[in-house]
């Protein structure tokens, strides 16, 4: 497996990443590098093995139903560029 | 998925074009959001309407280094839900990552299930009619998986000209993906499909099914074909929110969609959008922004199992389902099977049924509460949870006509009395002097004026026996409709000397 430059674009465009043409290019390189070291993991047989899911045998973690978290509307947006009234503002994402 | 078709091109079903005759195929993607206390990975509360981002923990945030725990009450609904719907419930389910970009998912992806969902296929029968002569046909839908899943947060275009504001609420919330076999036929089915499902939800107590909060939302799948042919091209209508809307956007894309191919084009996939002010569909995403999910299993997720034991006692605590329910009316109580199904559409109007019913004659708390109840109700806009009159005070009024106290005529007055002012239906009558009159005297002096004062009719109903009708109603004005009319009547022909 092996990606072109189209590729390195478009994947960056889905994670909104911006990353200029000099910088896909040298992208292209590396990322098909470290591709072609993980390829290397198809030459194991694994015919019939189940793929393992944890180190240690153990089942997912469950809580109970209750409501013990919330009520911190201002921490929340703490970070957030700009606010009001405790809403995220973000550029206008529809026409 | 392969699509299977289950279905027989049926007449009566396939719409005309200028072509020829055009069938439709549907399939629904429902999202139902999980009734619960908090969400799916965190501790938040999912209480609807609360101030912006009150309802939110690091977690919905998507915070670094915050890590999701699974509620296992969400799960257990879906298996619910999943036992609902006599589906294949899987003890092990796997959680993936659906990656997308927008402003009210933080994460950058949903936490969803993508290859292996916790429950399987299974049927819903849905029923379709009455036709012209009164029947239903029973169909049966194929459910393909039901899924559970993290709700995206809330965003508000209209309140700044340059910003869109950005509320996490409802972010991780618990949602089960139900998706259908394209199984439906025309917008009719797909309708009752939907409300089939939010029935079922709604006895299982696993969603509310309240569309206008949103807790119950349809992604319609729509495509058409000459009848028996090749699946067409399909276009998606994205989170259509009420029952009247899915059977607009269906006909609307259906018409659409035969006017392109007829004009010799072709469809092409894409997801659209219903606009209920024009009702009409339109295109939702430009070709270039097409979805690539890269789906892979979320690496902060176990596998999500359970032994049979847990399924096996969720079985066991299962409600009465509509379908269920509807048998036993029909089969225990005598009622007629489109009685029942509009006695079991709702469960609160099952369960007011059966607090009516208990005890009494069970035919005649179905009429009076579908012909007159019902009909009240839906006259004045009010839902069954907002009924004037409670099942104690109908079953009064009912156990008044069957103990001869009133008749069914002055029922209905003390009915609409009921439902206006309350009270008690036997102090009531009590009060207004409402009761039928049964003393054999008092009837008598009434029959014997009618008859007194009008010789000339009682001169022709000899020849013409029909006219004792007339004396009855006479008499039946005289009392103010208070007389027992099966006396009034036995009286008039008796001294019409008229015989049975």
């Amino acid at each position: 497996m092996s990606v072109d430059l189209a590729t390195v674009k478009r994947v960056a465009h889905l994670a909104r990443i911006a990353v200029t043409d000099e910088d896909a290019a040298r992208m292209e390189g590396e990322l098909n590098v470290i591709l072609g070291f993980v390829e290397q993991l198809s030459e194991v047989d694994v015919e019939g093995i189940e793929p393992m899911t944890s180190v240690t045998p153990m089942a997912m973690r469950k809580r109970t139903d209750a409501v013990t978290d919330g009520s911190k509307a201002e921490d929340i947006v703490a970070n957030a560029p700009e606010t009001t009234d405790n809403f995220f503002l973000v550029p206008k994402v529809v026409e | 998925m392969t699509l299977v078709d289950t279905r027989t091109p049926d007449p009566k079903r396939l719409v005309p074009g200028a072509t020829g005759d055009w069938e439709i195929i549907i399939g629904l993607e429902v999202h139902a959001q999980v009734t619960s206390n908090s969400k799916l990975f965190s501790g938040a509360s999912t209480t609807f309407g609360n101030q912006a981002n009150s309802n939110v923990s690091l977690v919905d945030a998507a915070m670094p280094g915050m890590l999701p725990v699974i509620n296992e009450e969400c799960v257990a609904q879906a298996v619910r839900t999943g036992l609902g719907l006599k589906a294949q419930i899987n003890n092990r389910s796997v959680f993936d990552r659906k990656n997308y970009f927008y402003p009210d998912l933080p994460q950058g992806y949903q936490i969803s299930q993508f290859k292996d969902p916790i429950v399987g296929e299974g049927e819903i029968i849905i029923s379709v009619g009455p036709d012209r002569q009164g029947n239903f046909e029973d169909i049966e839908i194929g459910i393909e998986r039901l899924h559970l899943e993290q709700d995206a947060g809330k965003s508000m275009h209209d309140q700044h000209p340059s910003m869109s504001y950005v509320d996490l609420n409802r972010s991780g919330v618990a949602l089960m993906e139900i998706v259908s076999k394209p199984d439906m036929r025309s917008a009719d089915e797909a309708k009752a499909y939907v409300t089939k499902l939010r029935s079922i939800l709604r006895y299982l107590g696993t969603c509310d099914g309240n569309m206008d909060e949103g807790s119950l939302r349809a992604d319609v799948n729509v495509s058409v074909r000459k009848p028996g042919g090749e699946f067409g091209t399909r276009c998606e209508i994205k989170n259509v929110n009420s029952i009247r809307f899915i059977g607009q956007a269906v006909d609307y894309e259906a018409r659409r969609q035969i006017a392109i191919i007829e004009d010799g084009g072709t469809i092409e996939q894409e997801t659209r959008l219903f606009d209920p002010g024009k009702g009409e569909t339109r295109s939702m995403r430009s070709k270039e922004d097409a979805h690539d999910y890269r789906y892979f299993p979320d690496p902060d997720l176990l596998p999500l199992e359970f032994d049979q034991a847990f399924v096996d006692a969720l079985k066991a605590n299962l409600p009465e389902l509509p379908d269920d329910k509807k048998a036993r009316f029909v089969a225990e109580m005598g009622l007629s099977v489109y009685d029942a199904s509009i006695l079991v559409s709702e469960k609160a109007i099952a369960d007011y049924f059966e607090e009516v019913a208990a005890g009494r004659d069970g035919k005649m708390a179905a009429n009076w509460i579908i012909n007159d109840l019902l009909g009240a109700l839906n006259k004045s806009g009010k839902g069954i949870e907002e009924t004037p009159v409670s099942p104690a005070q109908l079953g009064g009024v009912i156990d008044l006509i069957k103990d001869g106290t009133i008749s069914g005529k002055i029922a209905k007055d003390l009915f609409e009395i009921i439902w206006e002012e309350g009270g008690d239906p036997a102090e009531v009558v009590e009060s207004r002097g409402m009761k039928q009159v049964t003393d054999t005297g008092a009837i008598e002096k009434a029959v014997d004026d009618v008859i007194g004062a009008n010789p000339d009719q009682v001169a022709k109903v000899q020849a013409k026996p029909a006219l004792a009708g007339w004396f009855v109603g006479q008499v039946m004005k005289a009392t103010g409709g208070k007389a027992n009319p099966k006396a009034v009547q036995n009286l008039v022909k008796a001294k019409l000397g008229i015989e049975d």
